[in-house]
């Protein structure tokens, strides 16, 4: 690489930093392309949050999360159904989606190598994350709302675990991967089962990565509002226990509200998308912080 | 990693907030009590509390949102579920007994009506009208002739200062601008009316596009927005759009309305008083499926609609049918005084009436 | 540990306990895995049991048509197959090359631990937004913003197909920048798993041999990540097949297909949301033909990129 080092006068290649080396001055210009291209990206994130603010940002207040969806035309009211509802569909969801795809992230990654079966099953689940989320409503709407002959939390929460099990499977299948062999060859040299190494060694390390995959899925479920549309309908009232019954939610609050001819509701709908992003933005720090992530070595 | 201790706190942090959130939701309840199936009463020792599920058309959403909630706060025994999913959703959820009732603006066909047993009274509950939103700035109270608008629609308008549009209005200074057509992407009730008058109305759209929720849409220049809102915002963003929505989306974003030419030849403001007008002329048939497709009278307004819910015939379900009757009988009574704040018709007592006796042969 | 195990019993044979639970876990771990290909069975059974008589009717005619008249009976999905294509394109194209920054952003050392940690939620924040707001955010601020630059575009360049024809509201262009901020956060969140992933030593060693970061970056560490990487692109794009609520806001729902960035177009799962609540039946089997083709395009193309992969990175095996 003679011709790509600057000399110093003595013939010895010169080490002090300098934009004279053309190598150098490539390496700093992209650093600065890529933290621009990285603010143009953010862009957006932080024009939609400007908007939800100016928009509904004054809702914003204790009441909103502990009155009730006003009727149109009416003054004051909040979303403390839709938030709680929210928050219990995620919670049936999360019972269904986080063993299905944790465990199929390992046999994918542990226990399927390079088999016939795994290949399926990882194409099973590439092809279901580009499936519409509508479609995701409608099978859960033939599976369970007409069998059952009622909308229902479950059925939404079945709904939405759909949506999250690719998402979830295929990351943390990359997560475990990602676990260098040499912990689990030292495992399995202490006399460790399979399923010891697994479950005490190679799944607590992946864990970090695979929160990622379920933050990501759950940030996504949570916003969707067409697979509760046809599931978990929507209810006035807060949620009363039975999960056989229709439930309030966010996002289908903000799909009723957001188009609405009447001001205060389509504020109130604002101040829902705030709320949501909020609740993930902690749900997210939260995960993180009862999850710290070893250190490399 | 995590070590025994971690894992130890983890669970209990979790077996607390998953305790805490069913104790708040159980709390919240109004009756709280543990959770039977999908029935609609539950008993405690003091009342029975019915829930009565709906879904259906999004025109009379906000009405009948006011109205249960009013409902609800008068009678706390009683929690009605209303949810806005599409007059199509709705027919299809009441015919399957997934809901108690139904909502549609464009009624039930006799298909429909046979795919529900024939278990099924249509009850007119509100009514409003379509208006023609449009985006010129310097032109107030367009006034469109019949010719004008269904050949914008048709895609055979294509300028704003086609001498079709400028005959009905001398002296007004029409700009060369192209001229977008807004249409719903999504299929609805509101197509529905709209397409239906247009068939009415003309020939070529019935030979054409003719009627439906959703059609296909002639005009090269056509673009579709998503519900009343998605074409009301489209028509406010695009220089030189006209589009259909519904009044109440007009009344509350001070859009700028057209004029259009009803049956008589005359030229008539879309405002409540020419929609009530053109109701009035109506003669309601025994199952009270009433199209308003052309109204006569002079001031009637061309385009206005009732909006029905669907109710089964027999319900099975004494406290449930009691309960839907009071809930029904209250809306069109009282429940009217409140349609002219929210921008829908009030009906006339010669409907209400025969509607009352129609909900009174519910079982 | 609270209790230290004498040397004999840590080398043992296994107890009977560990054999039954490592075979039961092996199991139940097949199971589970099996259960998400029966998962997409059953979707694609309900769909098959809808689509068949669509099918049977309208065979492959269905993919050159272009009107859908559920008055006539009239289904073609040619301009939506081709708009979920292109706007997925468009969106994978951007959303991969921002995204693949923003992942190297938030790895290599430009930031601080904290500055990383920071960044990392506020890409995250991006997927904590709603679809419909996206779709709003698209209508009031989007396509304002892009009209004089569509206009200007359309003047000056007319001629070029990307921009023949005037943006009127929404469009391809709306759709796919809409499109790739939803995506953004995906490709982000996976790629940067998959650099993490990359021990450290190699790139270690690399600056040790007197490379700059973007050598390092460019020459290492990409490469390394590759497959992640790819597969954080294969998650991306299927999300972007799939976006719903946004894109029936956004994409315009005209049933043409034109080359053109500003022209409004359709794509099948738009077609799906907008249509699907007021279908009658014979609607509603049409809807569900072209939700199976979105499968099938889904499966082709993710069958297409493993083929790529494989060739890609058959140099790359026994790093570890």
């Amino acid at each position: 690489m003679a011709d790509a080092t600057t000399e110093s006068p003595d013939g010895s290649p010169e080490l002090r930093f300098s934009f004279a080396n053309r190598r150098t001055l490539v390496d700093r210009s992209l650093t600065v392309l890529a933290i621009g291209l990285a603010a143009f990206a953010l862009f957006p994130l932080f024009s939609v949050l400007y908007m939800l603010i100016v928009r509904g940002g004054h809702l914003l207040s204790p009441s909103l999360l502990t009155e009730l969806t006003p009727g149109a035309g009416m003054e004051g009211g909040g979303i403390g159904n839709a938030a709680l509802g929210t928050l219990i569909v995620v919670v049936v969801a999360s019972l269904f989606s986080l063993p299905l795809g944790i465990l199929a992230a390992i046999y994918l990654a542990e226990y399927a190598g390079e088999s016939q079966l795994g290949t399926i099953v990882r194409f099973a689940g590439k092809v279901l994350t580009g499936m519409p989320s509508i479609l995701a409503g409608v099978f859960a709407y033939a599976a369970i709302v007409v069998t059952t002959k009622s909308f229902s939390a479950f059925a939404g929460g079945v709904a939405m675990a759909i949506l999250m099990v690719p998402t979830i499977m295929l990351t943390g299948e990359q997560a475990l991967r990602a676990v260098p062999e040499k912990m689990r060859l030292a495992a399995l040299g202490m006399g460790a089962s399979r399923m010891e190494t697994t479950l005490r060694v190679v799944l607590p390390t992946a864990l970090p990565g695979i929160l990622t995959g379920v933050m990501l899925a759950l940030a996504r479920a949570m916003g969707e509002t067409a697979p509760l549309l046809f599931t978990a309908l929507f209810s006035d009232y807060w949620f009363d226990g039975k999960l056989g019954a229709p439930i309030a939610s966010l996002s289908v609050l903000i799909y009723n509200f957001s188009g609405s001819p009447f001001a205060h509701l389509s504020e109130l709908a604002w101040a829902a998308s705030l709320v949501l992003v909020a609740l993930v933005l902690v749900l997210n720090v939260a995960a993180q912080v009862i999850i710290r992530r070893p250190k490399e070595f | 990693m995590m070590d025994r201790s971690d894992r130890y706190l983890l669970r209990i942090l979790f077996a607390t907030l998953g305790t805490a959130l069913l104790l708040l939701g159980c709390n919240k309840g109004s009756s709280g009590q543990a959770a039977p199936a999908a029935s609609s009463a539950a008993k405690t020792e003091t009342e029975t509390v019915i829930t009565l599920q709906g879904s259906g058309a999004s025109f009379p959403a906000p009405l009948y949102s006011r109205w249960f909630r009013e409902y609800g706060t008068k009678n706390p025994n009683v929690r009605v579920n209303y949810q806005a999913t599409g007059s199509g959703a709705g027919i299809k959820a009441f015919t399957a007994g997934q809901t108690d009732f139904g909502a549609s603006d464009a009624a039930m066909s006799d298909d429909e009506i046979k795919a529900a047993q024939g278990n099924v009274v249509l009850l007119p509950m509100t009514a409003g009208h379509i208006v023609l939103a449009y985006n010129l700035p310097d032109v107030k109270d367009l006034k469109l002739s019949r010719e004008a608008y269904t050949g914008i629609f048709l895609g055979e308008i294509t300028k704003w200062n086609d001498a079709k549009i400028a005959k009905a209005n001398p002296g007004m200074k029409l700009p060369a601008t192209d001229i977008t057509p807004i249409n719903r992407s999504d299929g609805s009730g509101t197509t529905f009316v709209f397409t239906q008058h247009l068939t009415a109305v003309s020939e070529k759209w019935k030979a054409g596009p003719g009627t439906g929720k959703s059609v296909s849409w002639p005009a090269k220049a056509a673009v579709g927005g998503a519900k009343n809102d998605g074409v009301a915002a489209l028509i406010q963003r695009t220089p030189g759009a006209i589009g259909y929505i519904e009044f109440v989306y007009a009344a509350t974003s001070n859009a700028t309305t057209a004029w259009l030419e009803n049956k008589a030849g005359k030229f008539v403001a879309p405002t409540p008083e020419g929609a009530a007008a053109a109701l009035a002329h109506v003669e309601l048939p025994e199952d009270l499926r009433a199209w308003v497709t052309d109204p006569a009278g002079d001031d009637a307004y061309p385009i206005a609609t009732y909006t029905w819910v669907l109710a089964k015939k027999k319900y099975g379900d004494k406290a449930k049918s009691d309960a839907l009757k009071a809930l029904l009988k209250w809306c069109l009574t009282d429940g009217q005084k409140l349609s002219k704040d929210l921008h829908f018709l009030a009906l006339p007592d010669s409907v209400t009436s025969r509607v009352i006796k129609a909900v009174d042969g519910i079982e | 540990m609270s209790k230290e195990k004498p040397h004999t019993q840590i080398a043992q044979v296994p107890t009977g306990w560990q054999t039954r639970s490592d075979v039961a876990f092996r199991i139940v771990v097949h199971v589970f895995g099996a259960a998400v290909v029966v998962l997409l069975g059953a979707i694609v059974f309900e769909v098959m049991r809808h689509a068949g008589g669509s099918m049977l009717k309208y065979r492959l005619g269905f993919f050159s048509g272009s009107v859908w008249d559920a008055n006539r009976d009239q289904f073609g999905i040619f301009p939506e197959v081709a708009g979920t294509l292109y706007t997925s394109f468009w969106a994978l194209l951007l959303g991969g090359f921002l995204g693949v920054t923003l992942a190297l952003i938030l790895s290599q050392g430009f930031l601080s631990r904290r500055g990383e940690l920071v960044m990392k939620n506020v890409v995250e924040l991006l997927a904590a937004i709603p679809s419909v707001v996206y779709g709003l955010w698209g209508i009031f601020v989007l396509v304002p913003l892009l009209r004089p630059i569509a206009g200007w575009l359309n003047d000056h360049w007319g001629a070029f197909p990307l921009f023949s024809t005037r943006l009127s509201g929404p469009g391809v262009l709306p759709a796919s920048l809409v499109l790739t901020i939803m995506i953004l956060p995906t490709i982000t969140a996976v790629s940067r798993e998959a650099l993490a992933a990359v021990p450290p030593r190699l790139a270690a060693a690399a600056y040790g041999l007197g490379a700059t970061r973007w050598e390092v970056i460019f020459r290492v560490m990409l490469p390394t990540a590759s497959a992640g990487i790819f597969g954080a692109l294969v998650l991306g794009l299927g999300r972007a097949f799939g976006e719903t609520m946004a894109l029936a806001m956004l994409a315009g729902n005209a049933q043409t297909f034109s080359w053109s960035l500003f022209s409004p177009g359709n794509t099948l799962a738009a077609l799906l949301a907008n249509h699907f609540p007021e279908a009658g039946e014979y609607e509603v089997n049409a809807l569900m033909y072209a939700a199976g083709v979105l499968l099938v395009i889904t499966l082709t193309v993710n069958i297409l990129g493993s083929l790529i992969m494989m060739r890609a990175t058959a140099g790359l095996r026994g790093l570890r």
